[in-house]
């Protein structure tokens, strides 16, 4: 196979042997950044992905640039995915909701009822 | 884009059934009810070994897929006719490469290291998708790309998105938000050429008929010779046939390659009205097989880019290395 390729910048890397055996050390890719992205002044900033930097500065360039590039952002987070604290995803059951809690909720008080009875009675 | 369908057919039905001896019974059940509610898996839950194992492969190729899929088209950036397709085409090659980063992010989380995927594209151990192992000759050949094979991964990934793991669905959302850009991109460029002079038209009719077959080729070999696994399509990794995939894509596009007065190399492709499928001549999948294993116009090439940009970069990496750093896995 001749070794011409159709786009000149690549013939112009003078390519080298193709079974040379090229080999990335673990950790060579830095570390992973969870990021976070705020739409518009006054929401919430929401998790959108990962990128891999090897420090925060570097990691809100990539961010702006793999999260940013293209819907509206007014700002962004990044924090290392190690700190993080998280629950165990296997004790979602904790949050299970299965008891009578309307005591904390806005629906679990029926203030017209009592009113009605009192205009009632007068 | 380009997760193609053929990186289910290696014969795994065996291992599949092995490996499941292992799985414990009752986990297996919550995890196969899980699913079945309809609910997703996410990184920190229990799953069969062969669960992981499918979905890495699955990813890291779709990873693949993406960076390799940005070469061909990298290729054509200082040549695009005009402003406006120069910048439409930057803007896709860099959403490319940003995709391969959501996804190998995705894979990540199910413990392989991101460079461990790297090291297996380089060695040839791990695959991409078939059609980027074919070379873009002509601006009509990136019209095609960028209209047919966006096209074709569309309906692949617009499936999986529907798929059991979380972060690959979460990927595969906003990878499927960027590639209608690129559809509707590649399908303007591809009518101008269509609906131009006779040169502009014959240079598209010529770089049509020589992507047909790798087009063909791209959901993976017929479902009567690939081996299926129901296991997989229970768990929610593969979510529609190569043959049903590649009949959605014929249905949607085929008419609007017609409509523009152009012609496909296939004397017998045509819609069955009584049955609502596709018919045509079956591709030449020796052709397929023999270029998936590298004896294409383009593999050894592919490699030896990501090989040059691997061993070129490796100073910047190293120079912005923080030695205090621990790498940690992503969350989600």
């Amino acid at each position: 196979m001749s070794n011409e390729s159709l786009d000149p910048r690549v013939n112009r890397l003078k390519l080298g042997d193709p079974s040379a055996v090229i080999k990335v050390e673990e950790g060579e890719n830095w570390n992973v950044y969870e990021v976070f992205h705020q739409e518009k002044r006054g929401a919430h900033h929401e998790h959108v992905g990962c990128v891999h930097a090897p420090d925060p500065q570097l990691a809100l360039v990539f961010a702006k640039e793999q999260f940013a590039r293209r819907k509206k952002c007014v700002n962004l987070w990044v924090v290392r995915s190690a700190d993080i604290l998280a629950f165990d995803v296997e004790d979602e059951d904790m949050f299970a909701n299965n008891l009578e809690k309307n005591y904390r909720d806005a629906s679990g008080f029926k203030v017209m009822e009592k009113i009605n009875k009192f205009k009632q009675s007068k | 884009m380009y997760g193609g369908g053929y990186i289910f057919d290696e014969p795994n039905g065996k291992q599949l059934r092995e490996e499941q001896l292992h799985d414990d019974p009752e986990k297996l059940a919550a995890f196969e009810d899980r699913i079945a509610r309809g609910e997703k898996i996410e990184p920190g839950d229990w799953m069969p070994a062969e669960y992981r194992r499918q979905l890495i492969r699955l990813i890291e190729q779709h990873a693949h897929s993406e960076i390799i899929g940005a070469l061909p088209e990298g290729t054509w950036i200082t040549r695009a006719p005009g402003f406006k397709r120069k910048l439409a085409l930057i803007a896709k090659v860099q959403d490319e490469i940003g995709h391969g980063q959501l996804l190998y992010n995705a894979a990540e989380t199910l413990g392989k290291s991101r460079e461990a995927m790297i090291n297996d594209l380089l060695s040839g151990k791990s695959k991409y998708s078939n059609v980027f192992n074919y070379p873009a000759k002509t601006w009509a050949d990136v019209t095609v790309i960028g209209f047919l094979i966006d096209a074709a991964a569309i309906v692949n990934q617009v499936a999986n998105a529907k798929g059991s793991y979380g972060p690959y669905c979460r990927a595969l959302e906003r990878i499927c938000y960027e590639e209608s850009f690129h559809l509707k991109q590649g399908h303007d460029a591809f009518i101008e050429l269509a609906t131009g002079t006779p040169e502009q038209k014959a240079m598209l009719q010529d770089a049509l008929n020589r992507w047909w077959q790798p087009i063909m080729h791209f959901f993976g070999p017929p479902d009567k010779t690939s081996q299926h696994s129901e296991k997989l399509m229970q768990w929610k990794v593969k979510m529609a046939s190569n043959d049903e995939m590649r009949n959605q894509f014929l249905d949607s596009y085929v008419p609007k390659i017609w409509e523009l007065g152009l012609t496909l190399p296939d004397p017998l492709l045509r819609k069955n009205t009584a049955t609502g499928r596709w018919e045509y001549s079956d591709p030449d999948w020796n052709e397929f097989f023999r270029v998936i294993n590298g004896g294409g116009p383009c593999n050894a090439e592919r490699l030896q880019v990501r090989k040059w940009a691997e061993e070129e970069g490796r100073w910047v990496r190293k120079a912005l290395m923080n030695p205090a750093e621990r790498r940690s896995l992503p969350v989600a």
